[in-house]
């Protein structure tokens, strides 16, 4: 899922300064099972920023909406009834949200609560972890399910470098070696000959570096 | 101190039970408590909305942590606490306005040391600053 992280409650009271009327508006999608944007942190930002506004003077209207996702026009569209009136929107979407809410409402300002992190998974409760970096060529059949690309620092195709030392990375003690633990599943698997063969460079056009990226399923369009 | 507002979210299985006898004769405050089936239950838009209601400080009473019939009810709501004390200090009303307490069900007295505790942190504290700001 995408994780995201709510911005300093400072940060956001500057960015709605002067409005007289605001929504924060929550997204029910990632944001929620990261705990991050979901409709109980929307309610707690919005108590906050109410709190905050009146302790410095500056009373302002604070309500909150929260719909499945920010990035569907189905949802997107049930926003509409809370934006009578409204100055400004404090989206509590990932960065995804923050843009396909705006594009859908050009005359209202939209800010971002939060900062978008990463692809991540939650490993413990409480705890979440960037396993993916969406680069567009998927190489995890190659390298036991462990990908190369986000859990080495340097991204290397066919590792470890020379600062791998005792399944660490030299980054910190704290990470570990991507290639460390591919070789430990590769040979868990009775598979450790997928580590001599050489990954050729990958085609960076596919991630970012291609411009934005677009999936069309003809199939599914209406 | 009279016009002071405390808010109490008491947990049932043990500081509601001390809670039955109030704040003794000589602390001249009202507190308000609000039952929770375990102080687990506790949630962060509760505690703020208390304060935004006009509650000049809050405190969560619940098991002794080694003692909680829900095993982590009463560490869960103080890790809650300690989050929403952060953002209390953030908005400027002040996280010491947010208090656990720990209370075992066969200690009446302690719910009387509660009282005063909050009787003098007011003292020393003043009405939220948001009653301020207000008038």
């Amino acid at each position: 899922m995408i994780v995201a992280e709510i911005k300093p409650i400072e940060e956001i009271a500057e960015s709605i300064k002067g409005a007289k009327k605001v929504l924060v508006a929550g997204c029910g999608g990632c944001v929620t099972v990261c705990l991050s944007g979901g409709q109980k942190e929307t309610d707690i930002l919005a108590s906050a920023l109410r709190m905050k506004m009146q302790v410095d003077g500056q009373p302002v209207q604070i309500e909150t909406a929260t719909y499945e996702r920010q990035c569907d026009p189905e949802y997107v569209a049930r926003f509409k009834e809370h934006l009578k009136d409204v100055d400004v929107v404090v989206s509590m979407a990932c960065g995804v949200g923050v843009q396909f809410m705006a594009e859908n409402y050009p005359n209202i300002i939209f800010v971002p609560g939060q900062n978008t992190k990463f692809a991540g998974a939650a490993t413990e409760h409480g705890i979440w972890e960037e396993r993916c970096m969406l680069c567009g060529e998927c190489v995890l059949a190659k390298t036991g399910g462990v990908c190369p690309i986000i859990r080495c620092s340097k991204s290397l195709l066919n590792g470890p470098c020379g600062g791998s030392q005792g399944g660490k990375c030299e980054i910190s003690k704290d990470t570990p070696c991507g290639w460390q633990l591919i070789y430990d599943r590769l040979k868990g698997q009775n598979r450790l000959e997928l580590m001599t063969e050489i990954l050729p460079a990958k085609d960076w056009s596919k991630n970012r570096d291609g411009g934005p990226r677009k999936i069309v399923r003809e199939d599914v369009r209406l | 101190m009279s016009d002071v507002k405390i808010v109490g979210f008491v947990c049932r299985l043990c500081a509601l039970i001390s809670s039955d006898l109030g704040p003794p004769a000589d602390v001249d405050i009202k507190i308000e408590t609000v039952e929770l089936p375990c102080a687990g239950k506790v949630d962060g838009r509760l505690l703020l909305e208390a304060f935004e209601r006009g509650a000049d400080a809050v405190f969560v009473a619940g098991c002794p942590e080694h003692e909680c019939m829900n095993v982590k009810g009463s560490s869960r709501a103080r890790k809650r606490l300690e989050h929403i004390k952060e953002i209390l200090d953030q908005v400027g009303v002040g996280g010491e306005r947010l208090i656990m307490y720990n209370v075992s069900g066969t200690h009446g007295p302690r719910f009387a040391h509660i009282a005063r505790d909050m009787a003098g942190l007011l003292e020393k504290l003043g009405p939220s600053p948001l009653k301020a700001r207000k008038a």
